[in-house]
C-alpha cells in the first residue's frame, strides 16, 4: 500500500469535510474491495475515511411495505436478521451468499453499492426492487443509481446513508457464481409488486440493468415458461477466462427462469 | 504519515500499539505482537489463512487495518489452547490427520472455533458454508469438514 493518512470521524458532517478538503479521500466502509485494491495498488488515495464510527449507518427498520437497511450494516447481519428474513427472505438470502463469512462479517450495503462492481450482488437488489437510496444530500432512486462500470451518481463529497427496499409480494435472486471467489458470473433479481414486474440482472454486462422483454413477458404471466422462448443477446456482454458473451446471455435466461420459479415458491 | 496510537484487547489482555496508517492487523499481530500463529497467505482475503475474530465476528486480518482495532476485542489461534492442553479442534485435527502442510490449520482452527461457538449441531452443509473462506491446498477438506463435526458431537455428548 502506498502511504495515506487514516481518519475516523464521528459525524457524517466531519466525513463529508475529508471528502471535501483532502486532496485524494476515498471512503472506507468494510474495507473488503477497498483494501485489496490499496494493495495492488490500483488507488493510491491521499486520505482514507473510515465510516466505521459515524453514527446512524448501523440499522435494519422493517416496515410492512418497506425495509431500510443502514448504508454500514454488514451482509452477515442483514443475513442473520430475522425481521429482514420475514419480510423480504430474496434479500436476506442475496446478503447470505456474497463472498464467504469472513466477507460477509465486514463488507456492507453502502460499499458494496458505491463500488458498482458490475459482478456485485447488492445492485441487481436494489435495481430488482426498485430502491431508493438515500444520501448525505439527498435520495437518488436506483434505477438512476448505477450508472456505468464502477461509477455511481455519487458526486464527489456525498455518502450513502441508507437505502429503503419496497416490499414485493413475490421475490427471488438466483445467481450462477463463480466458484472461487462467488462473484455473480450472472445473477438475475425478479421481483413482483402487483402487477408490475421487474428483472434485474447483473454480472452479464458492464453495469447492473433491467431487460425489458423479461419485464413484459413476466408482467404478462409470472411464470418459467414465459420465458421459454426468449433470446437474450449477448452483444455488450462481458468476458473473461471463465465466460464469454453467448455463454453469460444463455445464463441471464436460465438464472431468471430459476428465479421465477424461486418467487413463486416463496423467495430465496 | 503519523502513526497512529491504537489501544485493544488482545486474547483477553489489554494491549497498546503505534501503527502506521497502511499497517493491517495481520502485520501488527506478528511483527509487533509476536503472534505467528496468524499467517500471510494470499494477503488479498481470498485464502483465511489469516482468520482471527475481532469482537467475536470472524474476519481476515489482512483485510482490516491496524488502526481500525482501536477499542476492540481481537482473538486469535494463540488464545485456543488452555496453556498444554490443546482445544478439542486442535486434538481432533491431530487425531484425524486434518492437516498437511499445517499452514492454513490456524486460520481453520479459528474458524470452525467461531462456527461450533454459535451452533454445536451443525449440519456437513453449514460446516462447508461457514469455512468456504479459508482454504486448503493438502487435504482436500473432507478431513477438516469431518473433525468439526466430531467435534460438534463430543461437545452434545454424543
Amino acid at each position: 500500500m502506498h502511504d495515506f493518512a487514516y481518519h475516523r470521524p464521528q459525524s457524517l458532517e466531519d466525513a463529508a469535510n475529508f471528502l471535501r478538503t483532502a486532496e485524494d479521500p476515498l471512503l472506507m466502509a468494510g474495507g473488503q474491495t477497498m483494501i485489496p485494491t490499496l494493495k495492488q495498488r490500483l488507488a493510491a488515495p491521499s486520505d482514507v475515511i473510515d465510516l466505521a464510527e459515524v453514527p446512524g449507518l448501523v440499522m435494519i427498520d422493517v416496515k410492512k411495505a418497506q425495509v431500510s437497511v443502514g448504508a454500514m450494516l454488514t451482509h452477515a447481519s442483514v443475513a442473520s436478521s430475522p425481521e429482514v428474513q420475514a419480510a423480504l427472505p430474496a434479500l436476506a438470502g442475496l446478503a447470505g451468499n456474497i463472498g464467504d463469512m469472513h466477507v460477509r462479517n465486514r463488507g456492507t450495503l453502502g460499499g458494496s453499492i458505491a463500488n458498482n462492481d458490475p459482478a456485485a450482488d447488492y445492485p441487481a437488489a436494489l435495481i430488482g426492487l426498485g430502491a431508493t437510496v438515500h444520501t448525505s444530500k439527498r435520495q437518488i432512486a436506483a434505477d438512476d443509481f448505477f450508472t456505468a462500470l464502477f461509477e455511481t451518481a455519487l458526486a464527489g463529497d456525498e455518502i450513502v446513508t441508507s437505502v429503503d427496499f419496497p416490499v414485493p409480494e413475490l421475490a427471488a435472486y438466483m445467481k450462477f457464481d463463480h466458484p472461487a471467489s462467488r462473484y455473480a458470473v450472472v445473477g438475475v433479481f425478479i421481483a413482483k409488486f402487483g402487477t408490475d414486474v421487474r428483472a434485474a440482472v447483473t454480472g452479464a454486462g458492464p453495469c447492473v440493468y433491467r431487460e425489458a422483454q423479461m419485464e413484459e413477458a413476466l408482467t404478462r404471466d409470472f411464470s418459467p415458461s414465459a420465458l421459454a422462448d426468449m433470446t437474450i443477446s449477448p452483444d455488450g456482454m462481458n468476458t473473461d477466462l471463465y465466460a464469454g458473451p453467448e455463454y453469460r446471455a444463455n445464463l441471464v435466461k436460465i438464472m431468471a427462469t430459476r428465479a421465477v420459479e424461486a418467487a413463486l415458491k416463496g423467495g430465496g | 504519515m503519523s502513526k497512529h496510537h491504537v489501544t485493544s484487547t488482545v486474547n483477553g489482555e489489554p494491549v497498546e500499539f503505534l501503527c502506521e496508517p497502511q499497517e493491517t492487523l495481520l502485520d501488527i499481530l506478528r511483527d509487533q505482537l509476536d503472534l505467528t500463529g496468524s499467517k500471510e497467505g494470499c494477503s488479498s482475503g481470498d485464502c483465511g489463512a489469516c482468520s482471527v475474530t475481532i469482537d467475536g465476528r470472524l474476519v481476515c486480518a489482512c483485510l482490516v487495518l491496524g488502526a481500525e482495532a482501536e477499542g476492540r476485542k481481537i482473538e486469535t489461534i494463540e488464545n485456543m489452547a488452555e496453556g498444554d492442553t490443546l482445544h478439542p479442534l486442535q486434538q481432533k485435527f491431530l487425531e484425524e490427520a486434518a492437516l498437511q502442510c499445517g499452514f492454513c490449520t490456524p486460520g481453520f482452527l479459528v474458524a470452525a472455533k467461531s462456527l461450533l461457538d454459535r451452533n454445536d449441531n451443525p449440519t456437513e452443509t453449514e460446516v462447508r458454508y461457514w469455512l468456504a473462506g479459508n482454504l486448503c491446498r493438502c487435504t482436500g477438506y473432507d478431513k477438516i469438514v469431518k473433525s468439526v463435526m466430531d467435534v460438534a458431537a463430543e461437545m452434545r455428548g454424543e
